[in-house]
């Protein structure tokens, strides 16, 4: 399939990329030749066929509920780029939540 | 038991209409430890001190499921008659937001743990009938919290605010998610169903489910429709913050939309925000394109299968559920009010204790809805945390009985038991604190005539026929014994005393 | 103290020996290899850390295959066993030996970036499981080693911070997402090194540079710590210069862990054992879909070459087919772009990592994202979201991953006819840097023969197997691959039937010729 360029920034809305114009224009066609490649799944017959999301069918991993020791709050705020009251800071947000 | 019963109709200026509701609640489970990973649950402490690698997100670290909230979701989804799925897994939820770690939630999508269940709930209509009324419950499914932000600027709230502060203690604590059918008609019964989710889910012990702490949540979908046509188009109404607001909040939107549809307009598919203040809903989103959230398969999880030997054995440990409870206790003589509020209310266990330890259920519910619940709820306090047990609750009913106490000291000896934690029992307080009963004939009759003599006035007029006057001789005689004296005791005597 | 240059040509299991038999110590052989790389690969060495330099201050002729050396930390580790062992402590088998991790797994302490701008200067707060199981067993870790950005590519050239180049010929690509790994052990600046494979990630890259590389049965290695592109596909392993040794760390790194969810509970297979068994008797399937059209001449002589030598040790041949093998490479370019996309949101300049400023938090993201992510991590987060969104689901992600259980089920009936498959590894010898970077869609291609493996979740290795000449260069004699196949959590079968090759071949020579990294 081929993908226009507003398509193309629509994907890039949902993954959160802000994509410059030379950007969508030239990833329109590559986008495009490597879906024509991909959809070659479609030629197989695979109605019936469960999907697989893993090679092994494992089930039922639990963890007991028994309280580890966390990371201390000096090594999880290291990383971040902007810290205000032991809290990760992030400009207003402005889209509401989920 | 009874199917639905015709709910009322909502008038309108141009006829009747039904409205329609259902109801999203979330439950956060009170684990020792998140849903992904062994951090603790608690989230009331400094900021980013419940994190590690999983639940903050860092590239590389993988979730691990918890065995105890996947069982205490199961046993929730049993207790709401629900069926257990054989074979289910986890779904990522995309979606981009600053408290979600990273910036997927974990959820499940088309195979919940738990569906098709159902909840009976005994409501009272506005005309004072009771009705049994039964709403489907779609789905159960778990899934995680997000973190808490604190939004810093003028406003204090999202809007207006300058920037977020994001802390991830709450990131990651396992959460239910209760999807009712649109079955509910009323306000009453949209409230009764969260009332009755609350008691179970805290009959369970799986949630403290305090609406006001957000360890429940409701969000309501709200349509009205004309009887028996289609579904109306729905608005979701989100920060519903008490069991009345959800009422106010369901009572308002109806209102609303009726009036919209009365006077030509449409009802616009929406997100709609709860303004207890002013009392009213306003838009927060539109949802004109659903937001697409891309759900596939988390790869870093694997099925849960759950066998029906694990089903059976959680179905063995359901306790009894606050519909058994109740209907036990109106069997044992109890009013179905005060039934209700001994369960809702958390004074179940103290209540049977009572009744084990040799009270008579009635005595023992009066003491209950009464006192106990008024002066444990002016401490702030559970009966656990007050120390107060069901055998001093026996202990008091039979005080009174045996004429020890009188209804009035009862209830400074209640007050002496919860002071001291339930360290000490009603007896022991009574007697420490000289709070029995005076109605040792002899002490009693000095006293009565001393009164007597003191009041030759009040005496002539009781004698003349003014019997109501004999209440303040007898207010004399409990001044006189600081409240202590047997009331009937000194009514008899001060008649003899009189008539003599 | 002047360094032994001839310990960099050791592999780890002599190493390990003359450890033992305190021929020489942990010091010795960790500085033998600290110098070999201040020499070839380009980094500001002196001091605790070495840095690679930028991308446009690296020389022509240097390999670029670390990022980040760990020299300080990796003497004290050396000198600290030399005085375990010294105080008579047993060790673990490999104790001492130095290995190079690819910069994909966290290391606590350590900056881990992935090959990316977006993780410029981070320091992870915790240590992957594999990083701990290397340090459990006493390995002396040298530092962190290039990669395609984000595991997502074939030649390295997708790196932030510039391409590795292939010791057998500088001016050519070591393959990739692993390359900097490869290119440390083929141009022995480490004798051991972990990469990961997600399709093909540490197979191609162990062929274009001549050396051992195994993806070992998906689950039998940790992925905590492992920072995920395509979960269900990642699996991390080793590279080295000779079937045991690869073998031999291997066994190291494999094993439960509570902290993977997708861990397999068995006891991961002996790989060390059997290996030295032999292949008589051993049915060896060639996989019919995985030759001819698209493969160099040369790679398909030396093939046949192979093909003649198992014979000749005994081993039954056979042909088997794996009817959907063709459709892998599209449903794996659908697969791993929609678990990576997803993967990938959590870099969003909130809690670590790089952070471009803008007026909102949604601007701020965008933009961050935009400026950390390189083309090839965007073309795939963009594949990814688009395979996953409402509308295209079924026809893309769904119907790939129904194809992927056609293909495990391709292999399960192929292993019924044989007890390990081969195939040539890559379809081509290594290209010149530059070549492929306009074309993806050709750069994805040189993955068609590994990632049939990869969406089973089989073990899978490459070894060297001769040398071919470039189509651009018929003088050329580079490292041509064989790609040995088992069945799920019979590692041992490819390490058995790798070795016998191996050592009926004579080990590779190292590289040579005017292009080549100068090996002592």
């Amino acid at each position: 399939m081929s993908l226009s360029p507003d398509e193309v920034r629509h994907v890039a809305g949902l993954a959160r990329l802000a994509l410059t114009d030379e950007e969508v224009a030239e990833l329109a066609p590559q986008l495009s030749s490597i879906l024509d490649y991909a959809e070659q799944v479609g030629e197989v017959a695979a109605e019936d066929v469960p999907a697989s999301t893993h090679p092994f069918p494992l089930a039922n991993v639990l963890r007991p509920d028994e309280p580890r020791p966390s990371l201390s709050r000096e090594d999880v705020l290291a990383g971040a780029p902007e810290v205000e009251q032991d809290r990760f800071a992030v400009p207003r947000i402005v889209a509401e939540e989920g | 038991m009874s199917a639905t019963s015709t709910a009322a109709l909502l008038e309108g200026e141009t006829g009747a209409w039904e409205l329609v509701v259902g109801l999203e609640v979330h439950v956060e489970l009170q684990t020792a430890t998140k849903m992904w990973c062994g951090c603790s649950t608690d989230f009331g402490g400094p900021a980013n001190t419940n994190v590690c690698p999983v639940c903050t997100g860092q590239p590389g670290a993988l979730p691990v499921a918890n065995e105890q909230a996947v069982a205490d979701a199961a046993l929730l989804g049993l207790a709401l008659g629900c069926d257990i799925a054989e074979v289910c897994r986890f779904h990522r939820k995309n979606y981009f937001y600053p408290d979600l770690a990273k910036n997927y939630q974990i959820s499940q999508y088309d195979v919940p743990l738990c569906h098709d269940g159902r909840l009976d709930l005994d409501v009272t209509t506005d005309e004072g009938e009771q009705v049994t009324r039964r709403v489907g419950i779609e789905r159960l499914h778990m899934e995680e919290d997000t973190g808490k932000s604190l939004h810093v600027g003028e406003s204090g709230r999202l809007h207006g605010a300058e920037k977020s502060l994001i802390d991830y203690n709450r990131c990651g604590i396992p959460l239910l998610e209760i999807v009712s059918d649109p079955d509910i008609r009323d306000p009453e019964t949209a409230q009764a169903y969260l009332r009755e989710l609350q008691a179970i889910v805290r009959t369970l012990g799986v949630s403290d489910a305090r609406m006001e702490e957000g360890s429940i949540r409701c969000d309501a979908n709200v349509s009205v429709r004309r009887p028996g046509e289609e579904l109306g188009t729905r608005c979701e109404i989100k920060n519903l913050n008490s069991v009345r607001s959800l009422g106010r909040a369901v009572r308002y939107e109806a209102r609303r939309q009726i009036d919209v549809l009365e006077a030509g307009g449409e009802i616009v598919m929406e997100t709609r925000h709860w303004d207890e203040g002013r009392g009213v809903t306003e838009t927060l989103r539109r949802k004109e394109s659903v937001t697409d959230y891309r759900y596939f398969p988390d790869p870093d999880l694997v099925e849960i299968h759950s066998s029906r030997a694990w089903v059976e054995q959680l179905r063995a440990r359901l306790p009894e559920l606050p519909a058994a409870s109740r209907a036990r206790l109106q069997q044992a003589g109890l009013s179905a009010e005060q039934a209700a509020t001994i369960v809702a209310g958390g004074l179940l266990a103290l209540h049977d204790e009572a009744v084990a330890a040799g009270a008579e259920p009635v005595a023992v519910a009066n003491w209950c809805t009464g006192e106990v619940t008024g002066q444990l709820s002016s401490a702030a306090l559970t009966p656990a945390e007050a120390g107060l047990t069901g055998a001093h609750v026996a202990e008091l009913v039979a005080l009174i009985d045996d004429g020890t106490l009188s209804t009035k000291l009862a209830k400074d000896v209640l007050a002496g038991v919860i002071e001291e934690r339930g360290a000490v029992p009603p007896a022991e307080v009574a007697e420490q604190r000289g709070l029995q009963q005076v109605s040792d004939e002899g002490e009693l009759q000095g006293i009565v005539d001393e009164v007597v003599a003191a009041n030759p006035e009040t005496v002539e007029a009781i004698r003349g026929g003014n019997d109501k006057a004999i209440g303040a001789l007898v207010g004399q005689v409990m001044k006189a014994t600081r409240g202590q004296a047997d009331p009937k005791k000194t009514n008899e005597l001060l008649r003899a005393a009189i008539e003599a | 103290m002047a360094a032994d240059v001839t310990l960099t040509g050791l592999s780890a299991s002599e190493l390990a020996q003359r450890l033992r038999d305190r021929e020489v110590s942990a010091l010795e052989v960790a500085e033998a290899h600290l110098e070999r790389i201040a020499a070839h690969d380009g980094v500001e060495a002196g001091g605790d850390e070495w840095v690679a330099r930028d991308a446009d201050a690296l020389g022509e002729r240097d390999v670029h295959a670390y990022l980040h050396v760990t020299a300080a930390a990796a003497r004290e580790h050396a000198a600290d066993v030399d005085r375990r062992r010294a105080a008579g402590e047993e060790l673990a088998p490999l104790a001492g030996v130095p290995v190079a991790i690819k910069d994909v797994l966290t290391t606590r302490g350590v900056p881990t970036t992935c090959g990316s701008r977006m993780l410029e200067g981070w320091v992870p707060p915790y240590d992957a499981t594999v990083t701990e199981r290397l340090r459990a067993g006493d390995l002396v870790a040298l530092g962190k080693t290039n990669m395609d950005e984000f595991a997502m590519g074939s030649s390295t050239e997708n790196s932030a911070y510039g391409p590795t180049r292939n010791p057998w010929d500088l001016g050519r690509v070591p393959g990739g997402s692993s390359g900097g790994s490869a290119a440390a052990v083929a141009g022995r600046l480490a004798p051991l090194s972990i990469g990961t494979d997600t399709g093909g990630s540490i197979r191609q890259p162990a062929a274009l540079t001549g050396i051992v590389g195994a993806k070992p049965t998906y689950g039998t290695v940790s992925r905590y710590g492992l920072v995920a592109f395509a979960s269900s596909l990642d699996q991390a392993g080793p590279f080295a210069r000779t079937v045991e040794d690869a073998a031999r760390l291997h066994a190291l790194i494999a094993g439960h862990d509570p902290r993977d969810s997708t861990s397999v509970r068995e006891t991961a297979p002996d790989v060390l054992g059997p290996l030295r068994e032999g292949v008589e008797g051993l049915r060896i399937g060639v996989v019919r879909e995985l030759a001819g059209e698209g493969y160099e001449p040369g790679v398909e002589r030396a093939f046949a070459d192979v093909l003649e030598r198992y014979e000749r040790l005994g081993a039954e041949i056979v042909e088997v087919s794996l009817p959907h093998a063709d459709y892998a490479l599209a449903a794996y370019y659908l697969i791993a772009p929609s678990e990576a996309s997803s993967n990938l949101a959590r870099f969003d300049g909130v809690r670590y990592g790089l952070r471009v400023d803008a007026a909102t938090a949604e601007e701020m993201n965008a933009a961050t994202r935009e400026a950390g992510f390189g083309p090839e991590v965007k073309r795939r987060i963009m594949i990814g979201t688009h395979a996953l969104s409402s509308g295209y689901y079924d026809a893309y992600y769904l119907q790939a991953s129904k194809v992927r259980t056609l293909i495990a089920r391709d292999f399960a009936a192929a292993f019924e006819q044989a007890d390990v498959l081969i195939s040539p590894t890559s379809p081509s010898v290594s290209f010149r840097l530059g070549e492929l970077v306009d074309d993806p869609l050709a750069m994805y291609l040189n993955d068609v023969a590994t990632v049939p493996g990869s969406l089973a979740g089989i073990p899978a290795l490459s070894l060297p197997a001769g040398t071919a000449p470039a189509p651009d260069d018929p003088d050329a004699a580079l490292p041509v691959g064989l790609q040995v196949m088992a069945p799920l959590l019979r590692d041992e079968l490819m390490y058995r039937a790798a070795w016998a090759l191996e050592q009926d071949l004579g080990p590779l020579a190292a590289p040579t010729g005017p292009s080549a990294l100068e090996v002592a």
